[in-house]
């Protein structure tokens, strides 16, 4: 400090031209960067490196003050700020008035030539330099406090007023006051429907992510009726960063059963059966009558060649498939375990499920006409098989048509009943959204 | 020397001014509009050391002091703008026009 405050000489000279090439590149670099935070970045470098040539001219005071007020205190204000309002806010580019950047060009040249003009004027005599006056108090800061509290005694109050001031101006702008009206539940559906009507935004809430019995984080998608992926069943920040499956993907455990049945044959699915039985007790306690008939094996092979048979085959081969051990038993206990994984299957099937534990007779009637909502075709087909399934079957598929209409004028808004919708008339795709089950 | 001191407030001067009326972020405008600032501080110290009195350093000491004052006012203003509007791009700014 008491090397760069004596009078000009080579080092200051040299420290002069160092940190004016730094500020004059820092100020270009203010001006230039689109990203406010390097345009904060490049102006603390000015400032750092104007506060130096301070020092050099003799003001260690005005050397400290300028780093710990100007970059310390006003440009973290301004870096604080900046985070607050959004990082990532740029400058748009192109210019918005024609020939801007050309009138931009000559303004600051002709202030640069007249502020050039106007300085050199005042620019005469010898520098004196402040080594005298700074001794003459003892010091720069000395010589300074005697003339605030002389001369400027009264500036220096009203810069007191003025900071409180700012301070008391600050808090009550930057109190958060609420600008408009906070939306409520009536004013958000008025938008939303406002929305439907000029947009055909749908209305209902969205759909929920995708719920398999191998998938149901929060990124997986729903699928939809034709197979493909939901884009809105899944947040779109998971979406960017994660990426929606594929609907191959989600597929793929569905498909594996189908091949790992047909590959299997009739065997495994009598194990399979035995196997039921044994798991499914517990469930089964609503109606006994029902087990004994459809554990023997006979009946499921045959039914194995009906469309809606090859899932329960399938679940000798996967452990992991509950659900369908305890069709075979009980008529009401598939729709059952498809409410519970699917929470699409409307409440409309369970008034089925209530009626068929006490009549087992009744069961496979109302099985037949109730079954819309949860998978209709595949449920009939266990669901009767201890009867004769043929007449079942026979008996459901005339149903199946109107069935898929129901769900769609009750759920519309959503995504997640169309897969439901389109497995009666398909057949595949039964035993594919049974699938995520497994 | 003191002429090259001059030199390089004026140059700072005007490239902040050049960023003032090109630059449509107002955080940005505001950052130039305190690099004007400095670079008149840099005039004041200039000559002061050039005269040999401390009145161009008392000069410049005041002008910190009204430009934290002022940043303090307006950067709150554009937090309370942004918020309100969501942005920081003084184009947006047309809901100002009387």
């Amino acid at each position: 400090m008491i090397l760069l405050s004596t009078p000009p000489g080579t080092a200051t000279a040299v420290i002069f031209l160092i940190c004016a090439v730094l500020s004059i590149a820092g100020a270009i670099g203010l001006v230039a960067f689109r990203k406010p935070v390097y345009s904060a970045l490049c102006l603390a470098l000015v400032m750092v490196s104007l506060a130096v040539i301070y020092a050099g001219l003799g003001a260690p005071f005005l050397f400290a003050v300028q780093i710990i007020v100007y970059t310390g205190a006003v440009l973290m204000l301004f870096l604080f700020v900046i985070m607050l309002v959004g990082v990532s806010s740029q400058d748009t580019l192109g210019e918005t008035l024609k020939g801007h950047r050309v009138a931009v060009a000559i303004a600051g040249v002709g202030v640069l030539i007249l502020l050039t003009l106007a300085v050199a004027q005042g620019i005469h005599g010898v520098p004196v330099g402040v080594t005298q006056v700074n001794s003459d108090d003892g010091g720069n800061v000395q010589g300074l406090a005697s003339l605030i509290f002389s001369h400027y005694v009264i500036a220096f109050e009203a810069t007191a007023a003025l900071l409180i001031t700012a301070a008391v101006a600050a808090m009550v702008l930057a109190h958060p006051e609420q600008v408009k009206k906070k939306a409520g539940q009536v004013e958000r559906a008025a938008q939303r429907l406002e929305a439907y009507i000029t947009s055909g935004e749908n209305p209902a809430p969205r759909p929920n992510s995708g719920v398999f019995a191998r998938h149901n984080a929060i990124s997986t998608p729903a699928l939809l009726p034709d197979g493909t992926v939901s884009a809105q069943s899944v947040s779109k920040v998971l979406a960017d960063r994660v990426g929606l499956a594929s609907p191959e993907a989600l597929w793929a455990p569905h498909d594996d059963v189908l091949d790992a049945i047909e590959a299997a044959g009739d065997e495994p699915l009598v194990l399979g059966a035995a196997e039921r039985g044994e798991e499914s007790e517990p469930s089964r306690t609503t109606d006994p009558d029902f087990t004994p008939p459809e554990l023997t094996g006979p009946d499921q092979p045959a039914i194995l060649e009906q469309p809606g048979a090859p899932e329960q085959p399938g679940a000798p081969e996967q452990p992991g498939a509950p659900e369908q051990p305890v069709a075979p038993e009980q008529p009401g206990a598939p729709d059952q375990t498809a409410q519970a994984d699917e929470p699409e299957a409307p409440s409309t099937s369970e008034p089925d499920e209530t009626t068929r534990p006490t009549q087992p007779t009744d069961v496979d009637q109302t099985a037949q006409a109730d079954e819309p909502e949860a998978l209709s075709s595949t449920e009939p087909d266990e669901t009767t098989r201890p009867k004769p399934p043929t007449d079942v079957d026979q008996a459901a598929k005339p149903d199946e048509p109107t069935q898929p209409e129901l769900p769609v004028q009750s759920d519309e808004p959503d995504d997640r009943t169309n897969p439901i919708k389109r497995d009666p008339p398909a057949e595949q795709p039964t035993s594919g959204q049974e699938n995520p089950h497994d | 020397m003191t002429s090259l001191y001059a030199t390089l407030a004026v140059i700072l001067f005007s490239i902040g001014l050049v960023g003032f009326l090109i630059r449509r972020n107002a955080l940005v405008i505001f950052m130039c509009v305190e690099l004007m600032l400095n670079a008149a501080n840099l005039l004041f110290v200039a000559f002061s050391a050039h005269w040999g009195i401390l009145d161009g350093q008392m000069a410049a000491f005041f002008v910190m002091v009204v430009a934290a004052a002022e940043v303090v006012i307006g950067l709150s203003i554009i937090v309370m703008i942004s918020r309100a509007r969501r942005s920081t791009s003084v184009d947006n700014e047309i809901v100002l026009k009387g």
